[in-house]
């Protein structure tokens, strides 16, 4: 009998994120590639590879991977090291770039998605290159190397293939963009290339264990809905070329957003060798459990647990918090807020779609009473005047003696009746507790 | 008399007291290259004559009683530091054209202590030799036989001093360096503990091996140079924090009792006889200032040379990547043959397949080493051994027979692989004339007491004064 074989996805990702420290990864300079007006204006011997330069480990750096790699509960390595990769490109100034090969700062994780877990295999630290303009200058078509960016502290989160669609991807992705926005260490800005995405993306047969003999890698895709459509793409061109009996060529390709397409950059050839070997101009780093612990009193607790707690304590719905957990900070002067608001039975959800509506602001510098407050008049409802209150309460009445007369022998329940009668003339937007205690006045004063 | 001829705390003397002026010292100094170096080949550049005097002038001027031991004196570097505005070579002409941009910490600290530099040194091109005739600025001769090499890498820095050009020269030991041409011209050399001396601006032949320090006459010299050039920098993350000691007031402490170690392996078959008498009559002659002579081993220094090459090519590989046309206008092809080779060996050891049979296993070995040097230094002070096995060879002897080259390293290389601190210093010389030199090996960061010893082996025999009859005036 013959079985119809799908193809499933194989993809794994594997993200690069530009630290915000002040300055460069191994060297003084400024850390401001965007910001910089001019080419080559934040650099020194060290960031342009000259001869006799030394590269100075930056400490703050690798103190915030590894408040990321807290914040993702990887295991943390107490001794780690920096090595050099080797290759050749003309914004490399040294001909080889450091990086870390056998021991990075952080290792093996998960992360939770909605369609699954994705196994992080690492994150470790290195530094970032130059970059290429390809210009014409004086009439002649010449490329351009500008080195502000050279030296910039690069994080990369390298995930197993454990992504199942490309939606998936896109969920994972953000969410560790989150997480590291949050923890304030990259502002993750991925049209100028802060954070950068690269699909490994490959197919197999549905019945198949064993992971394909092949993959096809997408590189420096610079959007979540690029990511999808390039996996998207992917997914129908290898699997037209695997269903005429043939086996896509492992190759590296580029991403194509006006045509949609992903389109073949280089053919590798065979696996690369890097020759990686320590850096011998960084001693190996050693951490002590109270370095350790010292850094951990710095992680903040992630978005998913506050959502979490704020489910439970305050009975915030999930849905509507979940944007405006930004950072820290904010996290801090939120909960202020809400357990204020639980104080005075406000209704926090209703507080929630307020902030959300910009009705009031987040704004930190704002007191969190003077917030409350502000909310309380923008949500009281219209107050009715208290001659036309009396003349509806007194019409309504003389329209039901009967039930003034049940709810006056005791049947309090009745009182509802009596304030939906009222609030049916007056119309919508009325303050219901205003006409509730008028009533209850008027009823029980007459008795 | 010849002012280059004295001691640094000589000249100082003088020159606060004013009986000589720096002016004299620097017109001396570009006499006797003039007069010389044509045939010798000592420097790459040197530095305009009018602009050293001026320098001179200035210095003469600002000097008072609290100048320092070195305000004012004249000194070379190896051709491989930076020095701002400097034509800096390498001695390679993928470099011809490279001026400095900036400069190494050590040139800075010798520049603020006074010191006038006037010239870079001719080297084997980064360091890849041990004869400076690797060079693409000609061979460097040595001065007690011009038909014989001057030892290298930093052969030229060796000749000026020997030469009497310059009052003290810096040099660059990755793998003997400075002992190898400092024993070979008759002067004192030091290799310094790795991470004594900031490698800021040097440029690096292999990173983990190399050092930078001082050459001149006498150990005496050579302590009042470290003491300037010494020291933590915040831009080599390699360099020790470890506190200086106070090199020049340890010169004078007695040396009676110091344990002095022959270790049989430096004693090799491979040995010049002449050469092993020599090192053996300095034995005899510190046991006569009090030392005691003990007897030790060092079961894996035979495989010195597999260690040290392995790692010092895979590690100069890696930091010859950056030159290229793109950068510097010339294309990999200016780099020299035996450069081009430590390259091709270099990338080899590293390379997937291979890295763990070479590189790797070179690295766990020079683990060994360090701890057999480590448990050697229970039973004793220092070492005594020789620097090379052979004497100055004849010009284009050794560079045509690499194997034997590579062996001349054995009895320098593991220092550089423990990281540990070496004096060079004069010992005696063969019948045919040629200068023979010991080295006295340390703990990591005991240079003073090296320079102890060295200073009371001088004051008693004096091998080190004396300069080649043929470049005597």
């Amino acid at each position: 009998m013959k079985t119809k074989n799908k193809y499933k996805l194989v993809c794994g990702l594997e993200i690069h994120v530009e630290l915000k420290t002040a300055s460069k990864m191994f060297c003084g300079c400024k850390n401001d590639p965007f910001g910089a007006k001019k080419p080559n204006i934040y650099t020194c011997p060290v960031c342009l590879g000259l001869p006799g330069a030394l590269p100075v480990p930056n400490k703050k750096a690798i103190e915030w991977i590894i408040r990321l790699g807290l914040a993702l509960k990887c295991p943390i390595n107490t001794f780690s090291k920096f090595d050099r990769k080797h290759y050749f490109y003309p914004d490399l100034a040294k001909g080889y770039q450091i990086s870390q090969y056998d021991i990075p700062f952080c290792g093996p994780t998960t992360l939770k998605t909605t369609e699954g877990i994705i196994r992080i295999n690492r994150i470790h630290l290195e530094e970032d290159t130059g970059k290429l303009l390809h210009q014409t200058v004086d009439g002649e078509q010449a490329s351009l190397v500008d080195f502000n960016r050279s030296g910039v502290p690069l994080i990369e989160i390298v995930s197993e293939a454990d992504i199942k669609s490309s939606k998936q991807a896109v969920e994972y992705a953000k969410k560790l963009r989150r997480i590291i926005r949050f923890l304030g260490i990259a502002d993750c800005d991925m049209e100028k290339g802060g954070m950068r995405l690269e699909a490994n993306i490959s197919l197999k047969k549905d019945n198949d264990v064993s992971l394909p003999n092949y993959k096809v890698e997408v590189k420096n895709i610079n959007s979540f809905r690029y990511m999808q459509k390039a996996i998207e793409y992917e997914i129908q061109r290898q699997k037209k070329i695997l269903s005429k009996g043939k086996q896509p060529i492992q190759e590296t390709r580029g991403f194509n957003p006006q045509t949609g397409k992903t389109f073949s950059q280089r053919q590798k050839e065979g696996a690369k060798d890097y020759r990686y070997f320590p850096d011998p101009d960084l001693s190996p780093i050693f951490f002590t459990k109270e370095q350790i612990e010292e850094i951990a009193r710095d992680v903040p607790e992630l978005p998913s647990d506050i959502k979490k707690r704020w489910i439970k304590k305050y009975g915030i719905r999930d849905k509507c918090v979940d944007r405006l957990v930004k950072n820290s900070e904010q996290v801090k002067w939120l909960e202020k807020l809400f357990s204020l608001a639980a104080k005075k039975q406000i209704n926090p959800n209703k507080l929630v779609k307020a902030i959300l509506n910009k009705k009031i602001n987040c704004d930190l510098t704002t007191s969190v009473n003077k917030a409350l407050s502000l909310f309380v008049t923008q949500n009281s409802k219209k107050q009715l005047d208290i001659r036309l209150l009396e003349k509806i309460v007194n019409d309504v009445m003389l329209l039901y003696p009967a039930q003034v007369e049940a709810f006056r022998a005791g049947k309090t329940t009745l009182i509802n009746f009596f304030v939906g009668q009222v609030a049916k003339k007056v119309g919508k937007g009325v303050d219901i507790q205003q006409i509730r205690q008028f009533f209850e006045k008027k009823l029980l004063k007459k008795k | 008399m010849m002012l280059m001829d004295l001691s640094i705390p000589e000249l100082s003397k003088l020159l606060v007291a004013r009986k000589i002026s720096s002016v004299d010292l620097v017109k001396e100094s570009y006499k006797r290259i003039t007069a010389w170096d044509g045939q010798l080949n000592s420097f790459i550049s040197l530095k305009d004559k009018k602009i050293a005097i001026r320098e001179a002038n200035i210095l003469d001027k600002n000097r008072t009683k609290n100048s320092g031991a070195l305000y004012g004196l004249v000194f070379s570097m190896k051709d491989a530091y930076l020095a701002l505005g400097t034509k800096t070579t390498c001695a390679s002409n993928m470099l011809k054209n490279f001026k400095s941009p900036y400069s190494s910490t050590v040139y800075q600290k010798l520049k603020s202590a006074g010191a006038i530099l006037i010239g870079k040194n001719n080297l084997d091109s980064w360091g890849h030799g041990g004869s400076t005739e690797n060079s693409d600025f000609g061979v460097s001769k040595n001065p007690w036989d011009q038909k014989r090499v001057a030892g290298g890498s930093s052969g030229g820095s060796a000749i000026a001093v020997a030469s009497r050009m310059v009052n003290f020269a810096i040099g660059e030991d990755t793998g003997g360096s400075i002992r190898n041409p400092s024993s070979m011209c008759n002067i004192s050399g030091l290799k310094v503990s790795y991470g004594r001396v900031s490698r800021w601006g040097t440029i690096a032949y292999a990173s983990s091996l190399d050092t930078v320090g001082p050459m001149a006459k006498s150990s005496e010299d050579l302590a009042y140079v470290l003491q300037e050039m010494a020291g933590a920098d915040k831009k080599d993350a390699s360099s020790a924090q470890k506190k200086l000691d106070d090199y020049i007031s340890n010169l004078k402490k007695r040396i009676k009792g110091k344990k002095i170690g022959l270790a049989k392996e430096f004693f090799s078959k491979n040995i010049d006889p002449e050469i092993e008498k020599i090192v053996r009559k300095v034995a005899e002659r510190l046991t006569r200032l009090g030392a005691e002579i003990v007897n030790v081993s060092i079961p894996h220094l035979n495989y010195g040379i597999s260690i040290y090459y392995l790692i010092a090519l895979s590690e100069t590989s890696s930091n010859m990547a950056r030159y290229d046309g793109v950068r510097y206008g010339n294309k990999r092809e200016s780099l020299s043959p035996e450069t081009i080779k430590r390259i091709i060996l270099g990338t080899y050891a590293l390379s997937a397949g291979y890295a763990d049979k070479l590189y790797k296993k070179a690295q766990k070995a020079r683990t060994v080493l360090i701890d057999e040097y480590r448990r050697v230094f229970k039973k004793c002070d220092v070492l005594l051994a020789p620097v090379t096995p052979s004497k100055p060879a004849k010009i284009g002897e050794l560079i045509n027979d690499p194997v034997k080259n590579f062996l001349e390293d054995l009895y320098t290389v593991t220092v550089n692989v423990a990281g540990l601190p070496s004096l060079a210093i004069p010992a005696g010389f063969t019948k045919d004339n040629l200068p023979i030199g010991v080295q006295l090996i340390g703990e990591r960061f005991h240079e003073a007491e090296l320079l102890n010893i060295g200073y009371k082996y001088q004051q008693n025999f004096r091998d080190y004064k004396k300069i080649p009859t043929t470049i005597k005036n």
